[in-house]
């Protein structure tokens, strides 16, 4: 009886000794440098250690384009270089976040971006770059948080009108109607409604009905980042005009005529106009070629002209141990060269002005979308907004039989908790 | 490991023989105490800890520069009164419902199909059984997107409604609870009473909204594609009861279905009650379908703890919330097994006959004694 006790206490005190060797192990193995702070300039890390990039690509044609980019500075820099197409980036950050063991540089996205940068994870560099001063500065103020400019913008699209040129003629409307404000979107957009058709569909979500409370003049959180805004009478007119004419049938949300996004919608041609972004000309030309298209500014609103932006940018993970190696090749991803190559493989617009020229020379067709940068605001970068804004979505849904004051109230709300009133 | 088989060891004198045998005992066990230690014990002891600390998903959890910060974060979703606490509240509302109806209708989904399967006198019973089968061995991805294209606005599900003169629901883009459609309040609000006051930041009228139209849809998926597993468990069970109880009502003149349930199904409780628990657990773990299929749209109506755990850690950083959401639905399972085990225990006789019955027991003890 007693021995058989006390070889089973030998064996439970063996076992958790060693769950706490374990334990203790793993402590240990990350400790080394994870107090480092993304917030000091200057002083990169350097080294020979060959670098890892980790995408999210939208297909072939993105990771070919980003490896051949990576494969050519590697030749001039004597760097070894691997991309990595993650299909979860997300997951797959925060997985290499906790083991310690990032990849160098990644697309960091502008609602990942605070929660990266608040515990460490990402390196600001954007002030050490050579080029710092030819991105758009929309696009700057996008990725700064708290006065600091933390990555270089990778590139970037804006929401434009999209409108079928064969619906918009059989209804004979001509090149002179193409709407310039509210009113005269409304009346086309009526014009262009049929039975089983509407005049203009959007998803139901913040990234594009926030174009109109950009042309209403209103925002979620003012320029500064600091105080929620949602609470405006400007934002009340913009989703009241949207939900007026989801009423009266001219507008609506893309899910609720069946279809899983603006492009699809407009695809299928259940809608003679969409709202979407420089994504849908790649979208449409893949799968549904035969639709003709033209892009025109979004309209004015009460507030003037307005659109939204998205962008991504080149995170720099702060434990990376060849920071110099990676800024280097940040440098060289942004160049005006490269960004070109980029967007002809694969869409989007340079995020440098001195490519702005060549870019519109090359695509005049899509140059409204480029005439956004000026006017265009960006997705608030707050700790925490991400989960305000899949709210705010939420509500968006139901918009149609929805009041709009008490909507944006449970959004300030939600906002204040997390950037203060 | 029995106290009878270990009962001579205990005098000592065979100990000689013996000795070492409780060592090898560990050193056989050894290899899965380590592998369950590590990839199960450690893990689960280490989100723990990270559900009381102030982890931020960079380094190691253990790493000095985390710090305790004791219930803080089950606080947040249970009582902060922000928007942590209300999604909390709204994928518990959700996931509720889910368990609510999915449960008892796979259950008696699986049983009706094993009692049909099991009848000696059906023919192709192998294709039956087979074919009730299927759906479990496809994989849960497959069947989500096979389910977004049947029950997509114009797709089949809408199309076979529409000949019966339905105008099918856009499924899985409404948000309306089906409790609130069926009341003709579909969006609108609810009496005073309901909406004043609530639990977990949303309204009791919100906690009684039902299933969503698109949870429902995930719903009558789920019955599909668990109810052939536990048709197989029932049907195993069927086999093993002997016809002779069944004979002996048939000579007491007890009708088929007074013979399915008075006799049959008592017979069934274990695996009834494997069956139940094994539906419970992983209702409340339902997280695939939400990953692939709506990602908790529309209107939230389909996000569950499981999915709002994934999320809060991997998209929102706040990796401590993720832990505490994730340890709370443990306890939540762990409750409603205990329940079930104590609903469902084996009780000699049914309440109303108990008191005669422990009478007897009694008078025959008695005899016992008597008779000794």
């Amino acid at each position: 009886m007693e021995r058989y006790t006390a070889v089973r206490m030998i064996g439970a005190g063996a076992l958790m000794t060693t769950a706490a060797l374990i334990l203790a192990g793993c402590g240990q193995g990350f400790d080394g440098d994870s107090g480092g702070g993304a917030t000091d300039s200057g002083d990169l890390t350097s080294s020979d250690d060959a670098l890892t990039i980790m995408i999210g690509s939208s297909g072939e044609a993105e990771t070919a384009a980003v490896e051949d980019a990576v494969a050519a500075w590697s030749e001039d820099s004597g760097l070894d270089a691997e991309v990595v197409a993650a299909t979860n980036l997300s997951q797959e950050l925060a997985q290499g976040f906790a083991a310690g063991s990032p990849p160098d540089l990644f697309y960091l996205s502008t609602d990942q971006l605070a929660g990266f940068v608040d515990n460490g994870s990402v390196r600001a560099y954007g002030d050490l770059l050579d080029n710092k001063d030819d991105f758009y500065p929309s696009l700057v103020a996008n990725f700064t948080i708290d006065d600091e400019f933390v990555c270089a913008p990778k590139d970037f699209s804006t929401l434009a009108l999209i409108i079928n040129t064969t619906l918009w003629a059989d209804a004979g409307l001509t090149d002179a109607d193409v709407p310039t404000t509210w009113d005269e979107l409304a009346t086309v957009a009526q014009t262009l409604t049929t039975d089983g058709r509407v005049g203009l569909a959007f998803g139901a979500e913040y990234q594009r009905v926030g174009a109109f409370m950009a042309e209403a003049g209103g925002r979620l959180v003012d320029e500064a980042g600091t105080e929620a805004v949602a609470d405006s009478s400007e934002n009340v007119e913009a989703l009241t005009y949207v939900k007026d004419h989801l009423a009266d049938g001219s507008f609506a949300f893309a899910a609720d005529i069946g279809a899983g996004w603006g492009g699809e919608a407009f695809g299928k041609q259940q809608a003679a106009m969409v709202i979407e972004g420089n994504w849908i000309t790649g979208g449409l030309s893949a799968d549904y070629p035969d639709v003709e298209y033209t892009v025109a500014e979004l309209p004015e609103g009460p507030a003037g002209q307005g659109t939204l932006q998205f962008t991504n940018c080149w995170g720099m993970a702060a434990d990376s141990p060849n920071q110099e190696g990676a800024l280097d090749l940040v440098e060289y991803l942004t160049s005006t060269e490269q960004q070109l190559a980029f967007s002809d493989a694969f869409g989007p617009m340079p995020s440098i002005e001195s490519a702005a020229a060549d870019w519109e020379e090359a695509n005049p067709e899509f140059a409204p979308f480029l005439a956004g940068s000026a006017y265009a605001i960006g997705i608030p970068t707050n700790v925490g907004i991400a989960e305000v804004i899949t709210d705010f979505n939420a509500q968006l849904e139901s918009l149609a039989t929805g009041d709009p004051q008490q909507i944006l109230q449970s959004v300030q709300s939600n906002l204040e908790a997390v950037v203060g009133g | 490991m029995t106290t009878t088989a270990s009962a001579p060891r205990r005098g000592g004198s065979s100990a000689g023989i013996r000795r070492g045998e409780g060592l090898a005992g560990w050193l056989f066990t050894l290899p899965i105490i380590v592998i369950l230690g590590l990839f199960l014990f450690i893990p689960v002891l280490m989100a723990l800890w990270v559900s009381f600390s102030d982890w931020s998903g960079r380094g190691s959890p253990l790493s000095s520069n985390v710090s305790f910060v004791g219930g803080e974060n089950y606080a947040a979703i249970t009582s902060g009164g922000g928007l942590a606490e209300r999604n909390f509240g709204i994928a518990l509302r959700n996931n509720a419902w889910y368990v609510l109806l999915v449960v008892p209708l796979q259950t008696a989904l699986s049983l009706f199909l094993a009692v049909l399967v099991n009848r000696a006198v059906l023919r192709g019973r192998g294709f039956f059984r087979t074919a009730f089968y299927f759906p479990s061995v496809t994989s849960s991805v497959a069947i989500t997107v096979l389910w977004l294209f049947l029950f997509s606005t114009t797709g089949v599900i809408n199309e076979a409604l529409s000949w019966i003169g339905i105008n099918g629901p856009n499924w899985f883009n409404d948000p309306r609870g089906i409790l609130h459609i069926a009341l003709g309040a579909g969006g609108g609000s609810g009496p005073e009473a309901l909406t004043s006051s609530g639990f977990l930041g949303i309204t009791w009228w919100e906690w009684l909204a039902g299933p969503s139209v698109a949870l429902t849809a995930l719903i009558f998926m789920a019955v599909f594609t668990t109810s052939g597993t536990f048709m197989l468990l029932f049907l195993a069970a069927l086999q093993n009861i002997g016809v002779e109880l069944n004979e002996a009502a048939m000579m007491d003149g007890a009708n088929a279905w007074q013979r399915f349930w008075l006799i049959t199904l008592p017979q069934l409780r274990p695996t009834l009650f494997t069956v139940l628990t094994l539906g419970l657990i992983g209702c409340w773990q339902v997280f695939d379908q939400i990953y692939t299929g709506t990602q908790g749209a529309p209107g939230k109506t389909t996000i569950t703890p499981a999915y709002l755990s994934y999320t809060s850690a991997f998209t929102d950083q706040q990796w401590g919330i993720g832990a505490a959401i994730s340890f709370i639905l443990f306890l939540i399972i762990i409750v409603f097994t205990i329940f079930q085990r104590w609903a469902l225990r084996e009780r000699a006789v049914s309440r109303r006959r108990r008191r005669p019955y422990q009478q007897a027991v009694a008078a025959a003890e008695a005899r016992k004694v008597g008779a000794s």
